[in-house]
């Protein structure tokens, strides 16, 4: 393939092994970057278009970038909008988008209750607790976000529901939606591998359903039809519907996810449990499940990220949910126009948690083959 | 037993794989150390050692799927550089079976051993398959020519691996421990089919830890470790006075169970 | 309870005993308890719906769709004006679904397996970009995207200071104007030379692959389609004295006429959804080439066999039945997430179904049609690609 006259092979023919940092570079750079002509040119342009594009970006988000303004009026910005970043907005909105309409004093609680979630995810990749203890550490934990969020005991006031909005909001979405849809998933997956046709056709038509059609529709439903289907006077709020719906949408997928799990279990493993005398239940709770749900924890991992990134979808449905409150950050006639500061700043937290959960994933994923090969 | 074929009659034959200093480092890791050898037309190469010893490197450098990085490779009186021609010329001429077989599971057996011919050398389809059908039935398969790789067992994919390969009417076989990932009962059908093709004169480098083999067939001997040749000589020396404490202690450990 | 059909056959004759402790017995009875729990379920929620609707008065039906929609759409594939009946919106809707679907779904594969190559490329700058791209876009939401695009395209000038990036293209606040083809019988001949070089490129594809069944001979396929695809139209248009006739767009005081405008939410639409999904098919390309065994690579190259032809012959086939589902499953992500476009404005099916259930009020009829074109959306396309991948995979066994 490498038609050219270098090559990596034909450079280092008296001391292939280089000593010092400089001469290993330049003979990674060699193998790397320029190991023909072809890829040299290629490098080059590259790198010509790299460092002109992070150039301008640097000099339009930091350099040229405008931090505060003196007054209300926010024609500075507006005036130099082509080469600077308005980060002025973020300055005067960074709360309502991180709490949104969240009263402003009673703010700390939600930053606690985010800090809150932060520390269960943190102390769910510990291997040790990976047993009971971590039901109990879940529940103890929601129940204090609840608190926190609530409020109305322990002298704290009560906020109510419609109220909550920005990062704490994304957060109870897509955490409650998750600690309801798995449970729920694992059953629905168990029962679209049961023996029996009607349980069977039930899961399937579950499943099929919720798959074939977008997120945004079943958000739909639950925002119109929801309130058609419960009895007269009884009416939940939107924050709920929206949850059952993400709930709902959310088991579809993890149950395919747990049902490719309970595939990968060998046969031999039912007929050990079987000839054990276990009882369908005994045998699925302490043979099955555990060894099913260890090999699907890594493609859990990335059906959590999906769900998480899903999440902001209640926006449409006029959540202020961490996207949504920065959608209405910049509804605000003197804000207008400045979407594309408000969109990076959110994008920088929705970033940083979805990457983490994809390296956490990604470590999982090449420890457990490694278990697997051994 | 009959002893080795002698190898006198060989030396006069011209050379097939000539390497001279030949010297390559994985990063830090000398795989091998300035390896001198002549293989001449016709002769019969068995390459031993430990683990790790370069073997497998050494032949993979003859068609270049490994690349030397210091010193000289003829092979068929090519030498083997960057040039693209050159390594095409070589890899047209040398034959080569995998230790894993690596047929090509989406085609069938027939396909394997056609696919080559028709887009390397060239040959009209009719020509080819008819070329294949002699090819398996010298391995004894000529029944599994419709079938797929994965319906085969091991010792058959490995004798279709070298139906394959002698498809392209090699000069030289490479064989990279051909028996090393097939279950006891089927080395044997696999050894056979490469005794057959020894006797008739193919220029054959192997691999392989079956000492038997070695000791019906080869002309040479030769044991590596730690990257460089340690000794080679005829089977008949080979096996009775070996020279080294290496070659004594590897010797101990693979004839242990024989 | 779930092991029960295995073990209950009986022996002939046996006699029938009808006792809880039969296998067969109890799980006939759990499938009715839970078949008749989600049948009671199912008719509380209807009954309630049904004494909720007559509590609003909302008739139920589709005679609504026969109704004047008065509702006026952005962009159309179809004639349509708001005198047209909602039945038509709706149309129009499924048919904005499908083109920004099938667009997105054909450029997001090109980007994707580009990308997906470059992650492999020997090149470290060029794979460490690939997989920077594919790490940025792939953890953040599609929405926040979107709206990301829409407000970036928002931030364009006005029509009169509109920028002008080349000769007679516009790119303004509404969207990008440019210059398109006149129909005249020049332009006719030489799409007609295009088609033809088509059939005949595969004609000639045959008669090569024929020929070199027969003799061996092998004959530069690519290269002759290029030049009866692209050559040979290129020359007709040259011959017939290389004119083109374009209806070109023209500055106004408020406005820019003429020639073809691409909507903003469209253009927002599509930059979100091909770049996303690209991110996705670029992972599924890796690890699809990368679930080809090395030794395939070897054993090909070691068969004198070049690298374009090892490719071709050997790695793809192999890779592309590794690709085929998952890339399914992302087709099929792309229709649904181009539901998206009611947030920025794009008039899809969902977008205009929405509408209309807003100004109705007919609720479980709105979502039901939804619901319906993406079921049949989705079926079909999982129906498709079931049925390539079988024709792919039946060459294995």
């Amino acid at each position: 393939m490498a038609n050219g006259r270098v090559a990596a092979v034909s450079l280092p023919a008296d001391r292939p092994v280089a000593h010092g940092f400089l001469s290993r570079a330049l003979l990674w750079a060699r193998a790397n970057l320029f190991s023909s002509w072809l890829n040299s040119v290629l490098t080059l342009v590259l790198a010509y278009f790299l460092a002109k594009g992070l150039i301008s970006f640097v000099s339009w988000a930091f350099i040229d970038a405008i931090w505060s303004l003196p007054t209300q009026d926010t024609r500075p910005c507006r005036d130099a909008r082509a080469e600077s970043a308005c980060w002025a907005l973020i300055g005067e909105r960074n709360r309502f988008i991180l709490f949104g309409t969240y009263p402003f004093e009673e703010q700390w609680r939600a930053a606690l209750a985010v800090g809150v979630f932060l520390a269960l995810y943190g102390l769910s990749t510990v291997r040790a607790f990976w047993n009971f203890r971590l039901v109990v550490i879940w529940t103890v934990g929601l129940a204090a976000i609840g608190v926190l969020m609530w409020g109305g005991v322990f002298g704290l006031a009560y906020v109510e529901q419609e109220k909550w909005g920005g990062l704490p909001l994304t957060l109870i979405l897509a955490t409650f939606g998750i600690a309801f849809a798995f449970p729920l998933s694992i059953l629905v997956a168990l029962g679209r591998r049961s023996a029996m046709p009607a349980v069977r056709m039930i899961c399937v038509t579950y499943v099929e359903l919720i798959r074939g059609v977008p997120l945004i529709s079943v958000l739909f439903m639950a925002s119109v039809m929801f309130p058609l289907f419960l009895p007269e006077g009884i009416t939940i709020d939107k924050l709920l519907r929206a949850q059952v719906a993400i709930i709902l949408f959310a088991a579809a997928y993890l149950a395919e996810v747990v049902r490719g799990g309970l595939q990968a279990i060998p046969k031999g493993q039912y007929e050990a449990a079987d000839a054990l005398g276990l009882g369908y239940w005994r045998k699925t709770g302490l043979i099955i499940l555990p060894q099913a749900l260890r090999i699907c924890i890594p493609p859990l991992v990335n059906t959590f990220i999906g769900l998480f990134k899903d999440t902001s979808l209640v926006t449409i449905i006029g959540l202020y949910d961490l996207l949504g409150a920065a959608k209405a950050s910049i509804v605000e006639p003197r804000w207008v126009g400045f979407g594309v500061e408000a969109y990076m700043f959110i994008s920088l937290i929705y970033f940083i948690f979805c990457f983490a959960m994809s390296k956490y994933s990604q470590g999982l994923e090449v420890e457990f083959s490694r278990h697997t090969k051994r | 037993m009959p002893a080795s074929l002698a190898p006198a009659h060989n030396t006069g034959n011209p050379i097939a794989v000539e390497m001279r200093g030949l010297n390559k480092w994985y990063g830090e890791f000398h795989v091998l150390r300035d390896i001198n050898l002549t293989v001449r037309k016709g002769e019969r190469l068995v390459i031993c050692g430990p683990s790790g010893s370069g073997k497998s490197t050494m032949i993979r450098c003859i068609n270049r799927l490994e690349e030397h990085q210091t010193g000289t490779l003829m092979v068929d009186g090519i030498e083997l550089t960057n040039d693209v021609r050159n390594i095409d010329a070589i890899r047209r001429e040398v034959g080569m079976v995998f230790q894993q077989f690596n047929l090509f599971p989406h085609l069938t057996v027939l396909e394997n051993l056609t696919l080559a011919p028709i887009w390397v050398r060239k040959v009209p389809k009719k020509e080819a398959e008819e070329a294949a059908m002699y090819y398996l039935e010298r391995v004894k398969i000529p029944e599994q020519a419709a079938k797929y790789p994965g319906q085969l067992s091991g010792g058959q994919q490995q004798r279709v691996a070298i139906a394959r390969s002698l498809c392209m009417k090699p000069k030289i076989m490479l064989f990279d421990e051909p028996t090393s990932a097939l279950d006891p009962e089927m080395i044997k059908e696999v050894l056979d089919v490469m005794v057959e093709l020894a006797r008739e004169g193919m220029t054959m480098l192997c691999v392989t830890h079956e000492m038997g083999f070695a000791r019906e067939v080869a002309d040479a001997i030769i044991f590596m470790d730690r990257g460089e040749i340690v000794e080679s000589a005829p089977p008949s020396t080979f096996f009775a006075n070996p020279r080294t404490d290496r070659l004594k202690l590897f010797l101990s450990q693979i004839l242990r169970g024989h | 309870m779930a092991t029960a059909p295995r073990s209950a056959r009986r022996p002939p004759g046996a006699g029938v005993k009808l006792s809880f402790n039969d296998p067969v017995v109890r799980a006939i009875f759990w499938q009715i308890v839970i078949v008749g729990a989600v049948g009671l379920v199912v008719w509380w929620l209807v009954g309630n719906t049904v004494r909720n609707l007559e509590a609003r008065r909302i008739a139920s039906g589709f005679d609504y769709f026969w109704r004047e929609a008065g509702l006026p759409i952005g962009e159309a594939m179809i004639e349509y004006q708001p005198s047209d009946n909602y039945f038509r919106a709706l149309v129009v809707g499924v048919l904005n679904t499908l083109r920004i679907a099938v667009v997105s779904i054909v450029l997001a594969t090109i980007l994707g397996t580009l990308i997906g190559v470059a992650r492999l490329s020997r090149n470290w700058l060029v794979a460490k970009l690939a997989s920077v791209y594919v790490e940025t876009l792939r953890n953040l939401p599609l929405l926040l995207q979107l709206l990301f695009w829409y407000s970036v395209l928002q931030s364009l000038p006005p029509p009169r200071e509109a920028l002008n990036p080349l000769p007679h293209v516009y790119l303004f606040v509404r969207g990008l104007q440019m210059p398109w083809p006149q129909w005249t019988p020049e332009l006719g001949t030489v799409l007609a030379v295009m088609g033809i070089g088509i059939v005949a490129s595969f004609l000639v594809r045959g008669w090569a692959k024929r020929r070199q069944m027969l003799t061996g001979e092998q004959f530069p396929i690519g290269w002759t389609a290029v030049g009866l695809v692209v050559a040979l139209p290129l020359a007709v248009f040259v011959m017939q004295g290389a004119n083109l006739p374009l209806d070109v767009p023209t500055l106004g005081r408020f406005n820019i006429t003429g020639g073809i405008l691409i909507t903003p939410e469209f253009t927002a639409l599509l930059i979100g959804l091909v770049t996303y999904t690209a991110a996705f098919i670029a992972e599924i390309v890796r690890s699809g080439i990368q679930a080809v065994s090395h030794g395939q690579t070897e054993a090909a190259a070691a068969l004198g066999l070049k690298r374009g032809q090892a490719l071709r012959l050997v790695i793809l086939p192999q890779a592309l039945r590794v690709i085929i589902p998952p890339m399914t499953s992302q087709y099929l992500n792309v229709t649904k997430n181009s539901s998206l476009a009611v947030a920025i404005g794009y008039p899809d099916i969902v977008s205009i179904a929405n509408t209309i259930l807003n100004q109705t009020g007919q609720a479980i009829e709105g979502i039901g049609t939804i619901m319906a074109v993406y079921l049949t959306v989705s079926l079909s396309i999982s129906a498709f690609m079931n049925w390539y991948n079988r024709r792919i995979a039946l060459r294995e066994r």
